[in-house]
């Protein structure tokens, strides 16, 4: 049993927002200061299902991230919390990407390795939020992705079950493997890394995969192009409108506000 | 890419009739459509589809509707939905192709956009048309909605999923004339790769979150399970709202993980959000940032939920939540 975690690295979504700030002439993320970056969450929860497999049943977890040098630190913290390899896919050819050339990039680093039973990664990164890559992974490997999973375990040869999460519930699903399965929040708390196994993870070589050891040839490059384009990037302007309710006491304005809301028909 | 013409918007069927965010596609599509000079339509997929849904489509938008019934298509799979909306898309060559960012679209939009070999923005807030490119400009947010993004495709059809709750609906006109085009399809079970085995409702008392309209809220500040429980609880229960909270709240075991809103949570439209004792980290903002109405109830005046809150109490909630509750109660009942 081998599982492949795709993990991204992220600004900490955690920073609170009056820190946010936009580049808008690069339109880019300038990055909070003194505020390190994270994997992103979903992904960590990916790797924790992973790893609860590999409790159960053994196997191999390979963590792959697609980022600059920095993103190491993503892999880092997967492997410190019990994978047991990383690899990180950097290099200038993958610096502007959308959601499909991301999953290109990917993709070819999943066929590269070669043997993977189940791939799996978050619903979405905490940073574009786009939702895209596990699925477009899964058609570019022609193998099926169950999206926005509680959990997954084996239950045979070759045979996964997967729990969707639904407003009103779960769906359960069968599927044979390969498959891609994304996760989210339902997963609960990820593991914290053991003193053991930071170190470990310390010590732990972390390949380079650029083009070359991709196996791209030059017409890959347009064959991965973006197919959409970032034309601006911007925080949002509230203004702030708010009108606050002040009775003569608190008692007061919480039947005012009663009042407010129905008189706006809200209620 | 000179060939393609129209939008299309990929429809769901909930029991045999539109879903909600039929509508709000059909009026979003609708601007699209006219400010292009192109036709609108709408692709439908179920086991059985009735003239009424049909008719009801039109009078909310489309000139066309394309109707494909195949037993297979009962239940929503995205292996049997792809592959039909791909042939029909492949076929008709919109010049757009927008469908909702549901549980349906999550999965089938991406798929689609693969097998078209086209552009997708998914959970867009705003669509237009360029006046100067005619190309679609997408609007989106990013980084749990501490920034927003503006995007276009370069490929065509230009694909997007919209966030439910966002596009207004037009009112219906059944005097309004549109076609119905019937399209048959061979398709066999086996392709749905993954077995749907069971679904496993959640027990829950009164209202789900995600549909709500009406949600009341707890944060951190609540400071108990029990508050939370009297306050925010009874709150939901007497407007017949929903119960939400803050990541902090959750993490602090006031409320069910379940009620969660926010970025690792669960994202909320409603038209109206109580915030309770939630300072408005962009953790939570993510989720429900995009409510019509939202209300903040908090001690500190310099709370960031002030800012994007139309009405705001600042005092300690303890003292205002029980008035605030009965005056709700009494209103109500008149």
């Amino acid at each position: 049993m081998h599982m492949i975690c795709l993990v991204k690295q992220v600004p900490d979504p955690e920073t609170p927002s009056a820190s946010f700030r936009v580049d808008s002439a690069a339109n880019k993320v300038v990055p909070a200061t003194g505020v390190a970056p994270v994997i992103s969450p979903f992904d960590e929860q990916a790797v924790e299902v992973a790893l609860r497999i590999k409790d159960k049943h053994g196997g191999t977890v390979t963590a792959v991230s697609m980022g600059p040098a920095s993103a190491r630190d993503a892999i880092k913290h997967a492997l410190a919390m019990g994978c047991d390899d990383g690899i990180l896919i950097d290099g200038p050819a993958f610096e502007y990407t959308d959601s499909y050339s991301t999953a290109y990039t990917l993709a070819a680093a999943i066929k590269k390795i070669g043997d993977a039973d189940i791939i799996l990664c978050g619903r979405q990164a905490a940073d574009w939020d786009g939702g895209q890559v596990g699925i477009i992974v899964s058609e570019m490997l022609g193998i099926p992705a169950l999206i926005n999973g509680q959990s997954t375990d084996i239950i045979g040869d070759k045979k996964i079950k997967f729990e969707r999460v639904l407003p009103d519930g779960l769906d359960v699903y069968e599927s044979a493997t390969p498959a891609v399965v994304t996760f989210s929040q339902e997963v609960g708390q990820p593991r914290y890394p053991t003193l053991r196994n930071i170190m470990a993870a310390a010590r732990k070589e972390v390949p380079v995969w650029g083009p070359a050891e991709l196996g791209f040839d030059p017409n890959e490059a347009a064959k991965s192009r973006a197919k959409t384009k970032l034309e601006r990037l911007f925080v949002p302007v509230f203004e702030a409108k708010v009108e606050i309710i002040e009775g003569e006491n608190p008692a007061e304005s919480g039947r005012l506000l009663a009042m407010k809301l129905r008189e706006a028909k809200i209620i | 890419m000179a060939d393609e013409k129209g939008v299309m918007i990929v429809g769901e069927l909930v029991r045999g009739t539109p879903a909600p965010i039929c509508y709000e596609l059909l009026g979003a599509g609708r601007k699209l459509a006219d400010s292009l000079g192109e036709q609108l339509s709408i692709l439908i997929m179920a086991d059985n589809i009735s003239s009424d849904t049909t008719s009801d489509l039109i009078a909310s938008g489309a000139d066309r509707v394309y109707a494909v019934a195949h037993p297979v298509l009962g239940k929503y799979h995205p292996d049997s939905f792809a592959a039909v909306a791909e042939k029909v898309a492949k076929d008709k060559k919109p010049n757009i192709l927008l469908m909702g960012r549901t549980e349906v679209g999550q999965d089938l939009a991406p798929m689609l956009s693969y097998r078209l070999d086209a552009g997708l923005l998914m959970d867009c807030l705003d669509l237009k048309i360029d006046p100067a490119s005619k190309m679609m400009i997408m609007e989106r947010p990013v980084y749990g909605g501490n920034a927003r993004s503006v995007l276009h495709c370069e490929t065509k059809p230009q694909m997007a999923s919209v966030k439910p709750k966002t596009q207004e609906p037009l009112p219906k006109d059944t005097s309004r004339k549109g076609e119905v085009e019937t399209i048959s399809v061979d398709l066999s079970p086996s392709i749905n790769r993954t077995q749907f085995v069971e679904h496993i409702s959640w027990v829950s008392e009164g209202v789900q979150l995600e549909s709500a309209e009406l949600i009341i809220s707890g944060g951190r500040g609540i400071g108990s399970t029990e508050a939370y429980k009297a306050t925010i609880d009874v709150a939901a229960k007497v407007i017949g709202g929903a119960a939400g909270a803050s990541k902090a709240a959750c993490d602090a075991g006031y409320a069910p993980p379940g009620n969660q809103v926010g970025l690792t949570g669960k994202r909320v439209s409603p038209t109206l959000y109580v915030a309770v004792a939630i300072s408005g980290a962009s953790q939570h903002l993510a989720g429900m940032g995009t409510s019509k109405n939202i209300v903040a109830i908090n001690r500190d005046p310099d709370a960031n939920m002030f800012k994007v809150a139309r009405y705001g109490v600042v005092a300690d909630y303890k003292q205002v939540m029980p008035a605030f509750i009965e005056k709700l109660k009494e209103l109500l009942a008149e």
